[in-house]
């Protein structure tokens, strides 16, 4: 069924001529323009050294160009005592992320099979408590939460955050694989379980394989979620743990002294290369999984 | 349910905490400060290299971001966790917010020894230890009410350092009619904040500065000479141009510095920056106490509160603190961070003619009982009541109310907010 | 109806296996054992929490939790002070303006991006990546871009448009709506995506006989297309209005509440009496009313969603 809706595309679209066209691309020109300015600003500043960047414009081009802010920002730039740069810290992030992300989007699956193929009495009602828990503001659990990962032993490690990133991302996983695999026929998991698939079996040897989709739109949004996170990083991570928006925020805001912008905007755009990567690479499954599930009712 | 859980997510992810777990070395610290880049970073290095020679190991935490916001919040949440840092850079009435509720160390037996008694100002004893015992140990002190002025502008103008409120208000006119910004200022609650610090000083004098803000008396906030101080924000607030809001202060300074301004007000850390832009005290640029506030001094000061932590850690923390204590790495950091050393006696002569000035000024300051908290700062008044005159003294500030009504809403938002 | 769909087969199958009575147990309950772990952490984490947050409320906690009750006094506090009601006044403009042009801008684009375009390939990553980046990478942009000094404006007047004025960030009444602009940067793409994908799913049959019977295009979307849309309008709704209530690294990155207190929103004022301030208490009893905020929008459409699950 999943794929019912691919073959099919965009004949939606109406029947228009040239000048309509031509307008229509032009709107959607001016539209991305909008949407890659901040991007472009970060990106020109970047090569610029900081002389011209003070006198000069913030659109123009750069009459020097120069890497040093990139090289500073990744292996030279001070970011607390260390003259580190962001190296260190881009590798805690991946250390974090990847766990996180691959079990929260186990648990979501998982999840999302029993509250749809293996109903029970007031499995709704569990499903709307889990989900609820995706609209918390995050500030809320940050004390209690603290003293949770203090009394386990998890309080300032890797492990920890991921941890709470994973509780934290479950409603969402839940919610995506939930409404995937309501639209996955019961009746191939019925034929199955003739067949003598127990509750696994059915799970990795059926629906697993056909959750493509899903499995990328959640992926997607739990890895930029997770990545950008700052609020749970620089409270629940210690000093070998602290991710990369913790060491970018470092790097920026600090209170005083020189503000090396080119620098900064070099440091911004290699913290976000890997959500930028993931969305460029996956975006057009994105609108896919999507459209297989997630914005459904 | 919930145990088993957490205990397969554990068994998932330790893989993973073999390879981030540190390997604690026999002696080590832990300190959070938000001293993350540039000058100061590298200042704090020094501390770093001291330790390291002394066989201390530093595990070095910074969380930047709005003047130690995101760290307080990052100590709450590892103090919760029953895993406090060693030591942690922090302000003013924090300090003793955080002593009251009993998780800090007992520095007595080391300051004893070492006699921090009688080389530390008894204002900033005030913080350094609660309940008579000493809990931190203060890098430097800082002073605000200080002017920072472009010497080229004045000579042109053929202005003289002012001393009254009506010279500053003379000498602002000329700089603005010969076409410059004349005071630059960046519009941010805190920078607010201390430019009112000097004019309260300036208009009411010290003993009414303590009345308003570190006895918090509602009849002197809500007085006459309140509302003037108001008045005198207000008029000051004309002379600034119209891009402030927002601004970072370094950015202000910089337009002192390339000569877009003649002036701002701000405390000694400014100085850094000129220092930073290959500029010399008295030859470039100008230093001098807020007009009417010469010989008072409003300060903050930085220190390292020590954390109550295992026995195992003991030992590291002492030498920490005394490090930071030492006259060596007073001087050596306070050299770079535009402050002074918070022990008056230490050799100045390192420092440039605005840092004497500066530790010949907190000196006898301290000595006329002249020497005050910074409102501004978390010196004079703990946090909620800090934040709670930002709020009044911006808002009046932009312009949403006038200074009788500011008057009034200050002594309001006041006893709101004092415990 | 749902007791038909699942359990009973797994009960049938138990005899073939001829195991052990705990064994059939164990197949029965096997579902509820691999929900139950997510279940109960989310019950301690969450709600567990927000009980706590509760009780925090009416309480007298300064820089940690404390247990000294004192009834209403917080939320008296709350509502006495000028800046929760700026920032719920706030929140009121930035959410629905913030929501509204989200969603048309968001419908308009998808709409435009489903009539064949050839570089839709090339588009949609543009459209979408704002949502891949954090404030605090794009914040620091977005200042810059805005602040008359050396953004836009400047640029304009480099350009030789000299009266070119554009200060509203320095500017206390229309700074929200600066943020406004920005917002709707990083999620209009989003919502682009979500209609997307609702419009990819129409069914052809639907559209081309709407065609065949003569429907102007203009008909066709406002009659057929767009009233089908309705889930995708609804999922859009919900992602918006609780990013909205929860926005905060949005203004602290662009305006850090100011010029002045003027674009202190809920989630900001929580955060800075909570943490900043030392008034825990305080800070907690705002968190409740942001939470009852937050469930009015979604508990409604929890319901009608897992109503219109039992179909």
């Amino acid at each position: 069924m999943a794929t019912g809706t691919h073959g099919a595309t965009q004949e939606t679209a109406v029947r228009t001529n040239v000048l309509v066209r031509a307008l229509i691309y032009s709107i959607l020109i001016v539209f991305a323009v909008y949407y890659l300015l901040p991007l472009y600003v970060m990106l020109v500043n970047s090569v610029k050294p900081l002389d011209e960047i003070r006198q000069g414009n913030m659109m123009a081009f750069p009459q020097l160009f120069t890497l040093d802010p990139w090289r500073s920002a990744w292996s030279t730039a001070q970011i607390g005592v260390q003259p580190t740069g962001l190296k260190p810290y881009f590798i805690n992030s991946v250390l974090m992320v990847i766990p996180a992300v691959a079990i929260s989007t186990l648990l979501g699956a998982l999840n999302g099979y029993v509250l749809t193929k293996w109903k029970f009495r007031g499995d709704g009602l569990v499903f709307g408590l889990l989900l609820f828990a995706c609209f918390i503001p995050f500030q809320i659990v940050l004390i209690p939460m603290a003293r949770i990962l203090g009394l386990i032993g998890l309080a300032g490690s890797t492990p920890g955050l991921v941890l709470v990133h994973v509780v934290y991302g479950l409603g969402f996983t839940t919610l995506f694989f939930r409404n995937y695999y309501d639209a996955f026929p019961t009746e191939l998991i019925r034929a199955a379980q003739i067949d003598g698939a127990g509750f696994f079996r059915i799970f990795w040897r059926i629906l697993l394989p056909s959750s493509g989709p899903i499995i990328v739109v959640t992926v997607i949004w739990q890895f930029t979620n997770i990545w950008n996170d700052f609020l749970f990083g620089a409270s629940f991570s210690d000093v070998d743990s602290q991710p990369v928006t913790i060491a970018l925020n470092n790097l920026v805001s600090s209170s005083t002294g020189v503000k090396e912008y080119n620098v900064h905007f070099a440091g911004a755009i290699l913290a976000a290369l890997p959500t930028l990567i993931v969305y460029i690479v996956s975006g057009r499954y994105f609108v896919r999984g999507l459209m297989a599930g997630a914005v459904k009712g | 349910m919930k145990l088993s859980k957490l205990m397969a997510t554990s068994a998932l992810v330790g893989g993973l905490a073999l390879f981030s777990a540190a390997t604690y070395a026999a002696e080590e610290v832990e300190v959070l400060h938000w001293w993350t880049s540039g000058g100061e970073a590298s200042a704090l290095n020094v501390l770093k290299q001291d330790l390291e020679k002394a066989g201390v190991g530093w595990q070095d935490m910074p969380v930047a971001g709005g003047g130690g916001e995101q760290a307080m919040t990052a100590l709450r949440a590892r103090v919760t966790a029953g895993n406090p840092p060693t030591a942690v850079q922090m302000l003013g009435f924090d300090i003793t917010d955080w002593a009251k509720q009993g998780v800090v160390a007992d520095l007595n037996d080391l300051a004893a020894k070492e006699g921090w008694d009688a080389v530390v100002p008894p204002a900033l004893q005030a913080f350094s230890k609660y309940d008579g015992k000493w809990i931190a140990a203060p890098v430097n002190v800082h002073s605000t009410n200080w002017v920072w002025a472009n010497k080229e502008i004045f000579d042109k103008l053929g202005l003289k350092q002012p001393t009254t409120w009506d010279e500053l208000i003379a000498a602002l006119d000329k700089i603005k009619a010969a076409g410059y910004t004349a005071v630059a200022h960046g519009g941010q609650p805190w920078q607010e904040a201390t430019i009112f610090d000097a004019v309260v000083m300036s208009t009411g004098g010290p003993e009414f500065y303590k009345k308003a803000f570190i006895d918090l008396d509602s009849s002197a906030l809500n007085s006459d000479t309140m509302v003037q101080a108001f008045d005198r924000m207000a008029k000051l607030r004309t002379y600034v141009d119209d891009n402030f809001s927002g601004r970072d202060w370094n950015l202000a300074s910089a337009m002192v510095i390339k000569g877009e301004a003649g002036v701002q007000f701000m405390g000694d850390w400014a100085k850094g920056e000129f220092l930073n832009a290959g500029k010399v005290p008295g030859k470039d640029f100008l230093c001098f106490r807020f007009p009417g506030t010469q010989g008072d001094v409003t300060f903050n000061s930085d220190q390292f509160v020590m954390f109550k932590v295992g026995d195992d850690r003991r030992a590291a923390q002492e030498k920490l603190a005394s490090a930071i204590m030492s006259p060596s790495f007073q001087i050596a950091f306070n050299k770079v961070k535009g402050s002074v050393p918070a022990r008056t006696d230490v050799d100045g002569s390192e420092l440039d003619a605005c840092g004497q000035q500066g530790m010949k000024d907190l000196a006898e300051a301290s000595k006329n009982g002249t020497l005050f908290g910074s409102m501004a700062h978390g010196h004079a008044a703990p946090a909620a009541v800090k934040v709670a005159t930002y709020d009044v003294i911006t808002a009046h500030f932009n312009g949403e109310m006038d200074s009788k009504t500011a008057a009034a809403e200050l002594a309001k938002a006041v006893e709101g907010a004092k415990q | 109806m749902s007791v038909s769909q699942g359990m009973p087969v797994a009960a049938d199958r138990a005899p073939i296996g001829r195991t052990s009575h705990t064994m059939e147990w164990l197949q029965r309950a096997l579902p509820k054992i691999v929900l139950a772990p997510s279940f109960a952490v989310i019950l301690v984490v969450v709600y567990g929490f927000i009980i706590f947050t509760g009780v925090l409320s009416f309480t007298d906690s300064k820089i940690l939790p404390s247990f000294n009750w004192v009834g209403w006094e917080n939320y008296t506090k709350l509502w006495g002070f000028r800046n929760w009601i700026t920032a719920l006044q706030n929140l009121a403009i930035f959410g629905s303006l913030y929501i509204l042009l989200c969603s048309a801008i968001g419908l308009f684009l998808a709409i435009l991006i489903d009539q064949k375009i050839r570089i839709e390939g090339a588009l949609r990553p543009i459209y979408l990546y704002p949502m891949a980046l954090s404030f605090i990478v794009t914040g620091t942009a977005w200042k810059w871009f805005l602040d008359p000094g050396i953004g836009l404006e400047h640029t304009m007047h480099l350009w030789g448009w000299e009266s070119f004025h554009f200060t509203w960030i320095k500017d206390g009444k229309m700074a929200i709506y600066c943020i406004v602009i920005a917002a709707i940067w990083q999620s209009s793409g989003f919502v682009m995506a979500m209609f997307l994908a609702g419009l990819r799913g129409i069914d052809n049959e639907i559209v081309k006989a709407a065609q065949i019977d003569g429907a102007s295009n203009f008909n066709l979307y406002r009659r057929i297309i767009i009233p089908i849309l309705r889930p995708a309008f609804l999922s859009v709704f919900v992602v918006l209005a609780h990013l909205a209530i929860k926005s905060y690294d949005l203004v602290i990155a662009l305006t850090n509440g100011g010029p002045g207190r003027a674009t202190e929103m809920p989630a900001t004022f929580m955060y800075s009496y909570t943490f900043t301030r030392n008034e825990m208490g305080i800070g907690a009893s705002s968190a409740v009313i942001m939470l009852m905020m937050i469930a009015s929008v979604i508990v409604p459409y929890l319901y009608s969603e897992l109503r219109g699950g039992k179909r």
